[in-house]
């Protein structure tokens, strides 16, 4: 979107609103790392920054809503315009709900330190760690690809979706076997499987946001597509 | 640039033009210009000044004929027909092809004669039959409550905006078959506008309506199929939700989304 409109003052509010959108993901992305930080270290105090970010995020989406709909009614924009703003949207609401399952894993964090669980009980938070790195590496990507509309790098996160749910997958079976092997840990692993799961919807966020920004640049509604059609889609367009 | 787009099977073809180029003296401004119009349908013409589809509207209707160093080559056909042959009387085509223009120009008579005017170069009807069409034209050009009061009234009499509406109602009241709209609402306010875009709406019931419009807008709320021009080049047709959503050629999307200059 190097090329520039006979009226700068629409750059301008298109450029702006982009950027509020990156600094809206750049939140929820930390918030997602602070998230995994509590939940690793036990700590309390880091839970409670991401609820406090979470009032952040939800302003923001709000906010940049309202803008959304200003440079809608003024500039009625079309074609390449019209689906960056309609992607804006989905994007924000998207970014809201990653914010919601930081806030998820913050609250839950919580609840085990307040039900006395401790690192001492030797559950598997490093393969959560390990899941949540690729849901934040996805969500950075996402972000990336959007603040250039980089469709290759979008479809890179779409391709490398199915890993987090394979891990989401072995996660489910591994604390499984802690919860048979030693029932005091069900209700703390029950806490994890759903923290497994919040991370594992970071993931599709991140790819509901590569999907949109397919939708940007060639104008093509890539959801619920197959990775390989979609791959094919974006190839063509290159070519 | 040669582009060719095939209407979808559903509609009819009205009007076919194939190879059109046209000449104003030795300046070429239509270049090979290769279109299907639907029948019953909306077309907008859109593109910058000097794009050619003023020019494109008036060889429809063969008002280049009234200047001799204008001249356009190639094939227009109205449902199988030549409409450029010499052959065919060129009052029969207008009166089958009618056209609107930028400007208002009433003709200095009453408001009542400006309508009958041109009903009476083709139908000989009784009084209460003229009576019944010019305010069926009045009605349909959504002027008739403005106007019924002051039918003696001259023409000119009226606002820019009345005075428009009354040539698009007088455009209409010969039944023509295709509506040629150059412009029309360009000396409108926004009501009247609204009013003209509603007409237009129900008026491809039964003509095929075809409107030249620098209003971008006004060429993705009220067509069905919109032609982008530049330099006398047709650059792209196809339906007004695809070509506004995600036009084929870069040329077009920086043309609608104010990216041209």
């Amino acid at each position: 979107m190097t090329d520039k409109h006979l009226s700068t003052q629409f750059d301008a509010e298109l450029s702006g609103i982009s950027n509020r959108v990156l600094e809206m993901g750049g939140l929820v992305e930390s918030q997602v790392a602070q998230a995994l930080y509590a939940l690793v270290n036990f700590s309390d105090t880091t839970a409670a920054q991401v609820l406090t970010q979470e009032e952040r995020v939800n302003q923001m989406e709000i906010e940049i809503d309202r803008d959304l709909s200003a440079i809608i009614a003024r500039r009625q924009p079309t074609a390449r315009d019209l689906r960056l703003l309609i992607a804006i949207s989905k994007t924000i609401a998207n970014l809201e709900r990653v914010g919601d399952e930081a806030a998820r894993i913050a609250r839950t964090v919580q609840r085990l330190i307040n039900t006395g669980v401790s690192s001492r009980m030797r559950l598997p938070v490093s393969d959560l760690t390990f899941e949540a790195d690729l849901a934040i590496a996805q969500l950075r990507k996402a972000l990336d690809a959007f603040a250039r509309l980089d469709t290759a790098r979008a479809l890179e996160v779409l391709k490398e979706d199915g890993q987090i749910d394979q891990e989401f997958d072995g996660l489910l079976r591994k604390l499984i076997t802690y919860m048979m092997e030693d029932p005091r840990t069900i209700s703390a692993s029950i806490d994890l499987i759903f923290v497994a799961k919040a991370i594992e919807r970071v993931g599709d966020h991140a790819k509901n946001l590569s999907e949109a920004i397919i939708y940007v640049v060639q104008g093509t509604d890539v959801r619920h597509t197959s990775v390989d059609d979609v791959a094919k889609a974006v190839e063509n367009a290159d070519r | 640039m040669d582009v060719r787009v095939e209407l979808p099977t559903t509609e009819k073809v009205k009007i076919a033009v194939r190879g059109l180029n046209f000449y104003y003296g030795s300046f070429h401004a239509l270049k090979n210009i290769n279109l299907d119009l639907p029948e019953r349908k909306v077309t907008a013409f859109i593109g910058p000044s000097g794009c050619g589809k003023s020019t494109l509207l008036r060889v429809f209707n063969r008002m280049f004929e009234l200047y001799p160093e204008q001249r356009a080559e190639g094939e227009v056909t109205m449902d199988g027909e030549d409409i450029l042959s010499k052959k065919l009387d060129v009052s029969l085509v207008r009166a089958k092809i009618g056209m609107v223009f930028q400007k208002p120009t009433p003709f200095p008579m009453s408001i009542y004669d400006n309508i009958a005017f041109g009903v009476r170069l083709f139908e000989a009807l009784p009084r209460v039959e003229m009576d019944e069409r010019v305010e069926w034209a009045l009605k349909k050009a959504a002027l008739w409550n403005e106007v019924k009061d002051k039918l003696n009234q001259n023409g000119s009499s009226l606002s820019g905006g009345q005075q428009q509406r009354l040539c698009i109602a007088r455009g209409i009241a010969i039944k023509p078959e295709v509506l040629l709209l150059d412009e029309p609402c360009s000396a409108l306010d926004p009501i009247s506008t609204g009013k003209i875009e509603e007409l237009i709406h129900e008026l491809k019931t039964d003509y095929t309506v075809l409107i030249v419009t620098h209003n971008m807008q006004q060429a993705a709320r009220c067509s069905d199929y919109t032609a982008y021009m530049y330099l006398g080049d047709l650059i792209e047709f196809g339906p007004t939700g695809e070509l506004f959503m995600k036009p084929n050629k870069k040329d077009t999307e920086d043309y609608i989304t104010g990216r041209f200059g």
